[in-house]
């Protein structure tokens, strides 16, 4: 039996917002871990357990991927594994239901494409995952102009709708965005779309540098990193917090046993990072 | 004020009614600003309006001529006026697109040149424009298309250009926009990415149509002066739309000509196996960074197309197109493969002119369904079919 709606939201309810902040928080000083799971694969019950093995071995907040027909900011890994994850049946709400399976256990930020939010409209989106206890929404073609309406939508309901920028990002655009900046500000490290690469140290502390003389929210770095080196680079750049998403989709896709292959790079993720 | 407040009064449309819009990975947006501010300028600009309608008529062959086709206009019972896009250079009116875009990435210091295309003539008319202004050309092409469309993938690697085979997907024409759009976010300080149809995000769909309006103006001006009077019906194939919102513009404000744009039923409208967005309606989405009439499923992922033509095997459809159907201005409809390849074949024995598949579906519409009492109908002959002849016999093989 479902409780009444009224009921199941506390008086004073803790926004995604504020679960957010307060994950980035317990990590000041060095920087919050953020794998990136894409949602249903190789299959729903697969991913979920890939994502509590994140959980279990030092991941702070999660970015669950909801896999698209035309994922234009991804690259190769991500993409070839949400056609996967489409093929073997992966929808919306599946992939909700493995969000709402790990919001118990830490902050979870969907990564979705705009498409996905306005086919079920922004509010009844937004409400979704209110209801769902996920924290934020990260929308990769929603740029600055075309973001009022679903950000209108994410705060009426508790939502972190988080803004990304580029190293291409010109610093008047850098202020507009840092000023409505919701939960943190997602730096992206590379001009280009998501994937591994090699050592860019000096890239970050510049592109770091800039975003964080324009905003207050704290700022994690992601596209492009792989490895616990890169993590220590990106934290001792400057950055609030560190997302990994293609290594770990790799490493999932190419393991018997994804969820512990996933868990164990966590663990070495974490353990570069200064805690 | 947003990044781009500055532009909008002075630039160009970035919504046609609720359609349009800028739905691309941050990365890009500086680019979309820098490609606005460029063609608001050179579009005034006399040196490059010059350059550009030199090497229109002296190197592509415009004006292209005005056909009254008398055999087809005893088939349908009324005039049938062909613009003949096919007589251009490289055999399409991509060409009027690729030239324009190709000079203005000159002009903006990019020498790299990415394009997408499914027939492959707009990546034979970018390979063109880029071996004739000495840039570096790279096109994305499914795999399905560059097996049903070989020669022109042989055009383009003669003309210098790299085809990248795109084997995402149902390996067609969305999969290669993807793709390009993939590179133009990897290498957008030095690459120009020339879109052949008019989507995608702001500024492209009305700098498409810009560089393509010279087909209708073309065409009104010459039906004026030999006739001195307007079409009943202006007819033309859509896919994402470039040839038809060309022909249409000049004469949207003509209340009395009715603008009938022909997308691909493939094999049935309710086969769900289609290119028909505009014509079956339902909800709009965004595909290519634009918010248009779409192919989705309940969730919002993208469908995937079918048809005959890979010019028209698309599920989404430029912007201005689906304000025009909301607002009444224009008309919408699909014709089937087997109707497409039917007119292909009648009008290649009628007239002699072979065309394109796609423009086939929008000469099968002018011919073979009820005209509403029009007397005159301009139909444009967007492309010509050499292209599509190893297609076509093998359907023949197959019947």
């Amino acid at each position: 039996m479902g409780k009444p709606a009224r009921d199941r939201v506390p008086a004073v309810e803790q926004t995604g917002e504020d679960r957010i902040a307060a994950a980035f928080a317990l990590r000041s000083g060095s920087a919050a871990l953020m794998p990136y799971l894409m949602g249903g694969f190789p299959d729903i019950a697969t991913s979920r357990a890939i994502g509590e093995a994140y959980a279990a071995n030092g991941a702070d907040l999660i970015e669950l991927g909801v896999p698209y027909s035309d994922p234009l900011a991804d690259g190769p890994v991500i993409h070839a594994a949400g056609t996967a994850a489409l093929r073997a049946g992966a929808t919306l709400d599946g992939v909700l239901g493995v969000g709402e399976a790990l919001a118990g256990r830490v902050p979870v930020v969907l990564m979705c494409y705009v498409n996905l939010v306005l086919a079920r409209g922004a509010d009844a989106f937004a409400q979704t995952l209110r209801e769902a206890g996920i924290s934020g929404l990260i929308v990769p073609d929603l740029p600055l102009g075309e973001e009022p309406a679903i950000a209108d939508a994410c705060a009426a309901h508790g939502i972190a709708l988080v803004p990304l920028v580029a190293p291409t990002t010109t610093d008047e655009r850098l202020a507009l965005i840092g000023a409505r900046a919701r939960g943190f500000l997602y730096a992206v490290s590379v001009t280009g779309t998501t994937g591994e690469r090699g050592s860019r140290e000096q890239a970050f502390g510049e592109l770091l540098a800039r975003v964080k003389a324009q905003t207050t929210a704290p700022v994690a770095l992601g596209f492009g990193i792989a490895t616990a080196e890169h993590a220590a680079e990106a934290a001792g750049a400057g950055a609030d917090g560190v997302i990994v998403g293609s290594r770990l989709v790799r490493a999932a896709a190419e393991s018997d046993d994804p969820a512990a292959a996933a868990g164990e790079l966590v663990a070495k993720l974490a353990a570069g990072l200064i805690r | 004020m947003t990044g781009r407040g500055p532009l909008i009064e002075a630039g160009v449309e970035h919504r046609f009614g609720p359609y349009g819009g800028q739905y691309v990975p941050e990365t890009l947006m500086p680019a979309l600003d820098e490609l606005e501010t460029a063609w608001v300028a050179a579009r005034d600009d006399a040196g490059y309006k010059a350059q550009l309608g030199d090497l229109l008529r002296d190197y592509a062959g415009r004006p292209t001529p005005l056909y009254l086709a008398e055999r087809l206009s005893e088939l349908a019972g009324r005039e049938i006026w062909l613009k003949r896009e096919d007589l251009m250079h490289t055999g399409s009116h991509k060409l009027n697109n690729a030239l324009g875009q190709a000079l203005l990435a000159k002009g903006m210091g990019k020498h790299r040149i990415i394009a997408e295309t499914g027939a492959g003539q707009h990546g034979v008319a970018s390979a063109t424009a880029c071996a004739l202004l000495g840039l570096q050309c790279i096109v994305y092409m499914g795999a399905e298309d560059c097996r049903r469309q070989a020669p022109n993938v042989q055009r383009m690697q003669l003309l210098g250009a790299e085809v990248v085979s795109v084997e995402a997907g149902a390996r067609t024409l969305k999969e290669a926009v993807s793709e390009a759009i993939r590179d133009w976010v990897s290498s957008v300080a030095t690459t120009h990415y020339i879109i052949g149809s008019a989507v995608g995000p702001a500024p492209y769909p009305a700098l498409v149509r810009d560089l393509q309006r010279v087909i209708g103006d073309e065409a009104r001006a010459a039906l004026l002066e030999r006739t001195g009077r307007l079409p009943d019906r202006v007819i033309a194939c859509v896919g994402g739309g470039s040839n038809s919102i060309g022909i249409f513009t000049p004469f949207v404000v003509d209340a009395d000509v009715a603008l009938i744009g022909v997308e691909a039923a493939g094999e049935g409208l309710d086969s769900g196996r289609h290119g028909a967005p505009l014509t079956v309606g339902g909800r709009a989405g965004v595909l290519h960074g634009s918010l248009s009439a779409v192919m989705q499923d309940a969730d919002g992922q993208i469908t995937e197309a079918h048809s005959i033509s890979a010019g028209l095997d698309y599920p989404g459809s430029g912007p201005e197109h689906a304000h025009l159907r909301d607002s009444g201005r224009a008309r919408y409809v699909a014709v089937a493969d087997a109707d497409a390849l039917r007119a292909f074949r009648e009008v290649t024995r009628l007239e002699g002119i072979i065309p394109a598949l796609e423009t086939s579906h929008a000469l099968h519409y002018a011919l073979h369904v009820d005209g509403d009492g029009s007397q005159r109908d301009l139909v444009c002959l967007s492309g010509r079919g050499d292209k599509d002849l190893a297609e076509v016999i093998a359907q023949d093989d197959d019947a």
